[in-house]
């Protein structure tokens, strides 16, 4: 399984990378929707891992760039904040239970994308 | 006591609150400016036209009154001019129908007393004066034949010896005494004519002198119609009374009033009499004799219709402003009255909006707190899990509990930390919308399912009253079962084992909402508390585990489905929450609570 990482706190994003490596899943980490973009066009992913709130570009937009270059990719939306309309516009794209609210357990997390991945 | 009872209420309220919470009015002075402008603006008018007609009317009587007098008395003064003259020009008559042998002729002059009497009666004697005063020839009841007469003021009068100034006419030839007394001690008065220029007595005249009763004067004045208890009589012009009166005094008696000023025409005048009284006095000069014509009547008589008049209109004008007062007051008081509730209505939705907005901002301070806290969290998370994961998977570390256990606390504590920012961000709004139709009693039977296994081991007794005519209705079920998971719970916390749970249904009023109280019998909530009570974090559990959210996310959850949710207390006897629910779903999210940004 091919995990894209996407989130603006370099710390948060390359740790959970590396945790998710440990767990034996090929993790790459981005902090910017350009750096996003441009990943994805050298490698496939299986999975995108957004952070709703992103500098210059909103992951809701990002995902739908991402899907238009990588028809078979899946998105699991991970977020800080859980606004309303954040809530309604990214369960909307991805199903309500694939949007996570940090801090997320790494079990949770591993339950998820396994989930998303099979199915 | 029934003036305390029906007592406005906004008599006694003093605003104590400034600012906005201020009352727009001070209701004191509102209802006694009320009362005071419609008062005077009523009862002004009302009482310029009564003392205006009042007047006019007074007036307009008393004027009547006068006119009437005036009236009157010329009519009398007419009547008795007429009287007069009529005796004199009989006596008149006969001094020229007859010679002066003639009437020296006692049979004559017998004979001619004789056909006087014949017409009314009144005369009693009859006499001739010659030029120098003495009586020549005299008939009637006394022998004054010879009696000379030439002192007397009015035989100077008569006699003139002046000719130039002399003018022949019957007024210059005649002449009326005052009433006295005579020989006879019979009030009467004497008429003299005389003859000036007899035929063969060159320049040397002579008189014929008459007595008059004054019984037919008395007649002519008694049958004078004077209203108000009047008087009509005759006085002289020194002021002695000449025909008897009501109340003045009888003949030749002193009339106790002055003598009116002399003038030709009938004149009225209103004075006070010697008792004091008003009276109006109409007077006469009758010219060619010494009398004046007396009029007085009595004004408080006269004026007694008017003056009942007067009092059935004043009756009329106390009851009007006795009307008017009460009507003024009682409307003044109603509107003045509603005004206040208005007012205290709009405080108390003042207090309502300020609550909600409190609510409200506390909700979005609260949200962003947990959204900054919990990026942070989400760092310490993924670092403390990498330490624990590196741990695990190198063997080397893997055994060692004690970093294990390090790491997994921090873990545990970020966990609690995440628990905490949800919660923060569950009272300022939810997640999960599913709005369908639902039973109350069924949702609480649900709740209550959880709570069985805590409520038999503390003994704690559950009353469930939801009749059967509460329907179902929409609204959000996931959120309503956590309202009542949340109250059950504070109130198995408040309650000492062996207490009483008890939640009631009914129906609103009008049959449009759903009231639900959960009451219990524990410890109750001091009066300051209550106001914090929604707050979050405000808990008086500290240390024993509760995050103080549980309320405010109940208020939120029930303000969300469109509800309200009011609490009542008393400390040592239990707690009430009774939650209103709409049957109609209108569900209120982002509105009352924070819309979260950023």
């Amino acid at each position: 399984m091919r995990v894209l990482l996407v989130d603006d706190e370099e710390e948060l994003v390359s740790t959970l990378a590396e945790r998710l490596t440990m767990r034996g899943l090929t993790a790459a980490w981005v902090t910017g929707y350009r750096a996003a973009l441009d990943i994805v066009e050298k490698e496939p992913f299986d999975i995108a891992l957004l952070d709703v709130r992103l500098p210059e570009m909103n992951g809701l937009e990002l995902k739908r760039l991402l899907a238009a270059r990588c028809p078979e990719m899946k998105f699991i939306f991970l977020t800080g904040h859980g606004s309303e309309e954040d809530f309604k516009a990214c369960s909307a794209e991805s199903g309500k239970e694939y949007y996570l609210i940090k801090p997320v357990q790494i079990e949770v997390l591993m339950a998820k994308l396994n989930e998303i991945f099979q199915g | 006591m029934l003036f305390k009872r029906y007592k406005p209420r906004f008599l006694d309220y003093h605003d104590q609150a400034s600012g906005m919470y201020k009352s727009l009015f001070n209701f004191r002075q509102l209802w006694k400016q009320s009362i005071t402008i419609t008062l005077v603006v009523a009862l002004m008018p009302l009482l310029a036209l009564a003392i205006v007609d009042y007047n006019i009317t007074k007036q307009a009587t008393e004027s009547e009154l006068l006119l009437r007098t005036a009236r009157l008395v010329s009519n009398a003064r007419r009547t008795l001019t007429a009287y007069l003259d009529e005796r004199k020009f009989a006596l008149n008559f006969l001094i020229l129908d007859n010679t002066y042998d003639q009437l020296l002729d006692e049979q004559r002059l017998a004979q001619l007393l004789d056909n006087l009497k014949g017409g009314f009666g009144e005369w009693s004697d009859l006499g001739v004066i010659d030029h120098n005063g003495i009586q020549r020839n005299y008939a009637g009841p006394y022998q004054l034949k010879g009696a000379n007469y030439s002192g007397q003021e009015w035989y100077k009068r008569l006699n003139y010896t002046d000719p130039d100034s002399y003018h022949d006419n019957i007024s210059m030839r005649s002449n009326i005494s005052d009433v006295f007394l005579g020989f006879r001690n019979m009030p009467h008065l004497v008429i003299s004519v005389l003859h000036n220029n007899p035929i063969g007595l060159e320049w040397l005249h002579y008189i014929l002198r008459a007595s008059l009763d004054i019984d037919r004067l008395n007649n002519i004045l008694s049958q004078l119609e004077v209203s108000g208890d009047g008087d009509a009589f005759l006085i002289n012009q020194e002021g002695v009374i000449q025909t008897p009166s009501r109340h003045y005094g009888g003949v030749l008696e002193k009339l106790p009033l002055t003598v009116p000023a002399p003038s030709e025409r009938t004149q009225v005048i209103e004075s006070r009499d010697h008792r004091g009284h008003q009276v109006i006095i109409g007077y006469a000069y009758i010219t060619g004799t010494p009398f004046i014509l007396m009029v007085i009547k009595q004004k408080q008589n006269l004026m007694k219709a008017w003056y009942d008049t007067g009092a059935k209109l004043m009756i009329f004008l106390v009851g009007s402003i006795l009307t008017i007062v009460a009507v003024v007051i009682g409307m003044s008081t109603y509107l003045v009255n509603s005004i206040y509730q208005a007012d205290q209505k709009r405080l108390a939705t003042l207090h309502q909006v300020e609550y909600a907005n409190k609510m409200a901002s506390i909700g979005r301070l609260s949200a962003g707190v947990a959204h900054e806290i919990n990026n942070p969290l989400a760092i310490i998370n993924e670092k403390a899990g990498l330490i624990k994961d590196l741990f695990t998977f190198r063997q080397e570390y893997a055994a060692d509990s004690r970093l294990i256990g390090l790491v997994d606390s921090i873990i545990g504590s970020v966990e609690r930390c995440a628990t905490i920012t949800r919660q923060l961000l569950n009272f300022a709004r939810n997640i999960q919308v599913s709005v369908q139709k639902v039973s109350l009693q069924q949702i609480v039977a649900d709740v209550l399912e959880f709570q069985t296994k805590e409520a038999g081991y503390r003994s704690l007794s559950i009353k469930v009253d939801i009749p059967e005519e509460i329907p179902e209705f929409v609204s959000d079920r996931g959120k309503l079962q956590q309202v009542f998971i949340n109250l059950v719970n504070n109130a198995f916390a408040a309650m000492k084992d062996g207490g009483t749970l008890e939640i009631k249904s009914r129906l609103g009023p009008g049959g449009r909402t759903i009231v639900t109280t959960v009451s219990d019998n524990g410890c109750g909530i001091p009066q300051e508390n209550i106001k914090r009570i929604f707050e979050p974090f405000f808990t008086t559990k500290s240390g024993s585990g509760g995050t103080g959210l549980g309320l405010s996310i109940t208020y939120g959850l029930v303000k969300e489905i469109g509800g309200e949710i009011e609490i009542t207390s008393t400390v040592g006897k239990g707690t009430t929450f009774s939650i209103t629910l709409p049957l109609e779903y209108n569900a209120k999210q982002g509105d009352t609570n924070a819309r979260t940004t950023g």
